[in-house]
């Protein structure tokens, strides 16, 4: 259950503003039924460009519902260039604080303000630039760089909880750590990779992986291991004393022998058994 | 605010029989089954006592069952004790709707080395028999598959998927966490290696599970401690939760056919209502072969948690197969597997019944609920603006 404040609870089960604006001066549609959430804003302006109605439609649940009334409220009666100021932040503080990982329904809030002040203003809406990161929701790294700027987000998970990216398959995990980095100033980790072990090398290296880490801790047990052949990434061995008897263990034996020697020589070792 | 409970299939109340029956065992009958004085030894008749009763439900023999901790440590257990059992066999199948208990394991095996194959599942949430058949190698070492459906509730055919299985020399494991008490199960028909139930899914408490372990099956323990349960599981026995256990699966028992009747027409009754006074809702998963208990319910162009928080509101408790309520973003695992549409998975509403609920409840919620949709529907951009 997530833990919402009062305004929040309040907002959602009485939304204010709740429908479409005939002839409105902008719309801003962000969002898509794929992603869970989506919401349409419209506005209307009086005389003096300021903003006299706005209303919404969402699709969401109930934090988006209540970021959502929460911003036609706060919206009415400024000009657009005041309009502007309003940030994410400012959206979920009106409610007193949203769940850190409802902070997207915020972000969603300020998206559709945007659209919908550039469509007051005549402008073409805001195209989405940069470079899709995140497939699974359709986030850009334009979109990610300023949710990180602007939020001081330090983590992926911070990232995901303001603009989705990387809740999905997760394959976009690397790439959005990259972003953070680049703009929190470190220098992004480089991963060394070594040079691939010949089958010579990787065959002495599992011998001496063995003799040094594997057999002594083994032998603690009354168990010994004995290595029969290196096919590929296959280390076929076999089980000597307590360990060839003990079917309890053999489980845990064979994945602590191979995490080990995954640990040590290569990380795609498989370690198969045969029976002594 | 009354509150009305339809959310049985995440857990469920503890019955006043199964309170009673444990009470002493939290109070004055406090001794060590295991001790050698009558003090202790009066514990464990009373445990000897619950292991008949749980046999009983299932249709096995009383040492054939253990006593765990939760569903989890028992499907766990299951799954390593098969591998184990054929360390030359690095293949496993399971299907792609199972609980996590089981998915995740897999997943952790995956990354160990094993080959594993997910078995898909159709539309109406059915599985592909063909492609589990197909799958089985001579490397397979386990099939694990759900007896019912947690979300959608429909019931895979587990006997003819047993027998099959166990034809070539496979283990088989069934996760019967949702189906004990819901719909019969006898291990004898059956013929599965393993099978894993919950207490708190049957009117037990919390912390309490079983494994049935078919007799001349190879297993080796996963809490390796004390010779408690024969030594095939460690650690001393959560006592009253067993005694709780034992009655609470002679009150499942004795309630089946109240199941297959009662339940079965308050939860079609519930079902029925729902679908006639919200137009765009559908049932998710085959109406035929489901729990008697349990059912599915997407509404188009509305999302998951608004509608549950709307319920919440009148003390309504129902669960959804929402990416918001979870804290994930993408909707279940099980209605993604069924490909069940964008358009109605966020707005899916699992309804899940016991005994304990009445027909004014249903009629309560076939009341209160279409004003709810219609209302979200009001607000969705998505919505055509028909008549909700």
């Amino acid at each position: 259950m997530w833990e919402y404040t009062d305004k929040v609870k309040e907002h959602f089960l009485n939304p204010r503003n709740v429908g479409v604006i005939d002839n409105p001066d902008g719309v801003g549609e962000v969002g898509s039924l794929a992603c869970g959430d989506a919401l349409t804003l419209y506005l209307k302006l009086d005389d003096d460009k300021k903003i006299k109605d706005a209303k919404f439609q969402t699709f969401g649940c109930a934090s988006a519902i209540a970021s959502s009334s929460a911003l036609t409220e706060m919206v009415k009666g400024l000009t657009l260039d005041e309009a502007k100021t309003i940030t994410n932040e400012k959206i979920a503080d009106y409610l007193g604080g949203l769940p850190k990982e409802k902070m997207h329904c915020s972000v969603m809030g300020r998206d559709a303000l945007e659209g919908a002040i550039a469509d007051c203003m005549g402008d073409a809406l805001p195209k989405i630039e940069g470079e899709i990161v995140c497939e699974c929701f359709g986030v850009t790294d334009i979109e990610i760089e300023r949710a990180v700027r602007e939020n001081g987000l330090t983590t992926i998970d911070d990232v995901t909880d303001y603009v989705k990216a990387g809740g999905g398959c997760e394959n976009c995990h690397e790439k959005i750590q990259e972003i953070i980095d680049s703009l929190t100033g470190k220098e992004p980790v480089k991963k060394t990779e070594p040079a691939p072990l010949t089958n010579i090398q990787k065959i002495r290296l599992i011998e001496e992986s063995l003799e040094r880490e594997i057999k002594p801790s083994l032998k603690k047990d009354g168990g010994d291991i004995e290595l029969v052949d290196v096919d590929g990434n296959r280390v076929i061995v076999k089980m000597h004393g307590a360990c060839a008897t003990c079917k309890m263990s053999q489980l845990t034996l064979e994945n602590y022998v191979e995490s080990k020697l995954r640990e040590l020589v290569a990380p795609d070792l498989v370690v198969e058994e045969v029976s002594a | 605010m009354k509150t009305i409970y339809v959310d049985n299939n995440a857990t469920t109340a503890v019955a006043p029989e199964v309170l009673d029956a444990m009470m002493p065992y939290l109070t004055e009958l406090y001794g060590n089954p295991s001790s050698t004085h009558s003090f202790g030894g009066n514990v464990e008749h009373a445990i000897k006592a619950a292991r008949e009763q749980v046999a009983a439900l299932i249709g096995a023999s009383p040492e054939e069952i253990i006593f765990t901790s939760c569903g989890t440590e028992s499907d766990n257990t299951a799954i390593q004790a098969a591998i184990s059992a054929n360390p030359d066999k690095k293949h496993i199948v399971t299907t792609r709707v199972e609980h996590p208990a089981i998915k995740n394991m897999y997943e952790h095996l995956s990354k160990q080395g094993f080959r594993v194959t997910f078995v898909p599942v159709d539309r109406k949430g059915r599985l592909d028999m063909d492609f589990l058949y197909d799958s089985l190698t001579e490397g397979t070492a386990l099939v694990s598959v759900m007896w019912a459906n947690n979300e959608s509730g429909v019931i895979f055919p587990i006997n003819e998927i047993s027998h099959e299985v166990r034809s070539r020399g496979i283990a088989f494991h069934t996760d019967a966490v949702q189906a004990a008490g819901k719909t019969p199960i006898n291990v004898a028909d059956t013929g599965a290696d393993l099978l894993s139930l919950s207490g708190h899914k049957i009117h037990a408490p919390k912390g309490i599970g079983i494994l049935y372990i078919r007799r001349g099956v190879a297993f080796s323990p996963f809490l390796i401690g004390g010779h408690q349960e024969r030594g095939r599981r460690g650690g001393t026995e959560n006592v009253a939760s067993i005694v709780g256990i034992g009655k609470a699966c002679e009150l499942a028992k004795t309630n089946l056919d109240e199941m297959d009747t009662r339940v079965r027409y308050l939860r079609d009754k519930l079902e029925q209502g729902l679908l006639d006074g919200t137009p765009k809702s559908t049932v998710n998963g085959i109406r035929e072969q489901r729990l008697p208990s349990t059912t599915s319910i997407g509404f188009d162009a509305v999302e998951g948690e608004a509608i549950l928080l709307m319920m919440d509101a009148l003390g309504i408790c129902a669960s959804s197969g929402s990416a918001c309520t979870s804290g994930s973003l993408e909707p279940s695992h099980v209605l993604r597997a069924m490909g069940v549409p964008f358009t109605s998975a966020h707005g899916s509403i699992r309804f899940s019944l016991s005994h304990y609920n009445t027909e004014e409840e249903i009629d309560f919620i076939v009341e209160k609920l279409p004003p709810i949709i219609a209302n979200l529907r009001k607000m969705s951009p998505f919505w055509d603006g028909g008549s909700a």
